[in-house]
């Protein structure tokens, strides 16, 4: 009898897959198609082994963070899932730093907890308080830096950027939620090409991805453009211009809108120069039209629907007492079968 | 107890389509073929303009695990309702025909034999009066 823990119950399979075992037991698994296709019955390993036919079809990005199809899984070993991913965990942490990197942009820096596990270009949320907080992507990388880095840029009046900028001190005590998401680096195929385009603070996780790509050996081609409004929106630039003159598939393209005229895109501009997007990686983070337009853009370029991975900034909308906006920074779930169950604990 | 699911095996006739197309991981290869044609289609592809595209592929792929004769929760009434708003937009034949004939196109891109092709169209042409709010 092979051993199945959900909700710190234990239950015994028989046989029977996750989703059977647990909804013969009164356990309300979401689910639709029972055949592996709708991928609407995602679960999330906490431990044990998750049979590889329960993976099958499944996104890298989501099989990295131990998801599968609960319809699917049929263990063979002791199991125990969840129906939320890693973002649901809260952790106490120390501001280390603060630091400005532009007008209006600071580099948080806070204590990594034991056992804290995440992937370049992941979501954290940062607490102000217990009901009050922002999605921010790292801009660290495993195994790089020590510490956890989140880029944050003030918004005006916003509840949480606001806080970060005008009353957050080194040494304070906050909290922090686990990372997620499945915008992030899995080097699983290092000769791949790899498109990253970014608007705003987007270009912090892409800047976490390229390097963690290139600190695992990635070979392919690492394309990252960075479109701003003016000048003063290419922060990173000395980071990105460094990293290019080290490596030699790593290529920074910072993308400024003409001088009195709109930006034509980012995507716009990556494609004119590169074309072809079969077989490339695509990663997109930033403002939501600019995801949404790249995202439509770099399909039809020839990019797999399955490859295109993105985290869209979505402005801050209230939904009770605190109406405060926060812009660029704020970050909700990308839509999407998979990817809303993977996120689900994004409770925007 | 899941009244909303059709599973292949009640339909009749289609029992043995979706795995001579090879199941899941036909519909996998062919979402994306599909849905770039449709997208550059102009007879059609002004329905999809402004829509979410990865909440689109989600959809695709459930409409072509119908159209293989696969899984589905497709109902008619579901078909009816979804496309509603498009055919007061003036979602016609010629467009239902468009969305076929990309669908065969694709199938042929993959190199499925004509038999199965028209095992598919005529599974999509079953779909035709409920698409178009007869």
């Amino acid at each position: 009898m092979t051993r199945l823990r959900f909700r710190d119950q234990d239950y015994k399979t028989a046989g029977r897959s996750v989703l059977d075992c647990l909804g013969a037991n009164g356990q309300d698994i979401p689910h639709s198609c029972r055949s592996g296709v709708c991928q609407g019955c995602l679960m999330r390993a906490v431990s044990g082994v998750v049979p590889a036919r329960a993976q099958q079809g499944l996104r890298d990005t989501l099989v990295s963070q131990g998801f599968f199809l609960a319809c699917q899984c049929h263990p063979v070993q002791p199991l125990e899932v969840s129906l939320e991913g890693a973002g649901a965990q809260h952790y106490s942490v120390r501001v280390l730093g603060r630091k400005i990197l532009v007008p209006g942009i600071v580099s948080l820096e806070i204590t990594r907890p034991l056992n804290y596990e995440y992937r370049a270009g992941q979501v954290l949320r940062l607490f102000r308080d217990e009901s009050t907080w922002r999605n921010y992507s790292l801009a660290s990388v495993p195994g790089i830096e020590e510490a956890l880095h989140v880029h944050v840029r003030h918004v005006s009046g916003g509840a949480v950027s606001g806080w970060v900028h005008e009353r957050l001190v080194v040494g304070e005590e906050i909290t922090i939620s686990g990372a997620q998401g499945e915008c992030c680096h899995v080097s699983d195929a290092p000769g791949r090409k790899l498109l990253l385009l970014g608007t705003g603070t987007g270009v912090a996780p892409l800047w976490a991805i390229a390097r963690d790509a290139l600190r695992n050996g990635h070979q392919g081609d690492i394309h990252l453009y960075h479109g701003s409004r003016d000048e003063a929106g290419q922060y990173l630039r000395d980071e990105l211009e460094a990293m290019q003159s080290r490596s030699r598939n790593f290529r920074y393209h910072p993308s400024v809108a003409p001088a009195g005229g709109a930006h034509p895109g980012v995507a716009a501009v990556a494609l004119g120069e590169i074309g072809n997007l079969a077989h490339w990686r695509v990663y997109l983070c930033g403002s939501p039209a600019m995801v949404e337009t790249a995202r439509m853009e770099c399909f039809l370029a020839g990019a797999a629907s399955g490859d295109i991975f993105a985290d869209a900034f979505l402005p801050y909308k209230a939904s009770g007492a605190d109406s405060s906006p926060d812009g660029p920074g704020t970050l909700s779930p990308t839509p999407g079968r998979a990817q809303q169950a993977g996120a689900s604990l994004e409770s925007r | 107890m899941f009244p909303k699911t059709i599973h292949r095996q009640e339909r009749e006739g289609t029992m043995g389509l979706y795995e001579e197309l090879g199941g899941a991981p036909a519909v996998n290869a062919a979402v994306d073929i599909f849905y770039r044609k449709v997208l550059k289609d102009d007879r059609i592809n002004g329905f999809f303009t402004g829509v979410d595209m990865s909440r689109q592929i989600a959809k695709q792929k459930a409409f072509l695990s119908m159209a293989f004769g696969g899984p589905s929760n497709y109902t008619g009434l579901d078909m009816r309702k979804g496309h509603a708003h498009l055919v007061e937009r003036g979602l016609n034949d010629a467009h239902f025909d468009a969305v076929v004939e990309d669908l065969a196109a694709t199938l042929r891109e993959l190199n499925v034999s004509d038999s199965l092709i028209s095992q598919v169209a005529a599974i999509a042409e079953s779909t035709r009066k409920d698409v178009l709010g007869r």
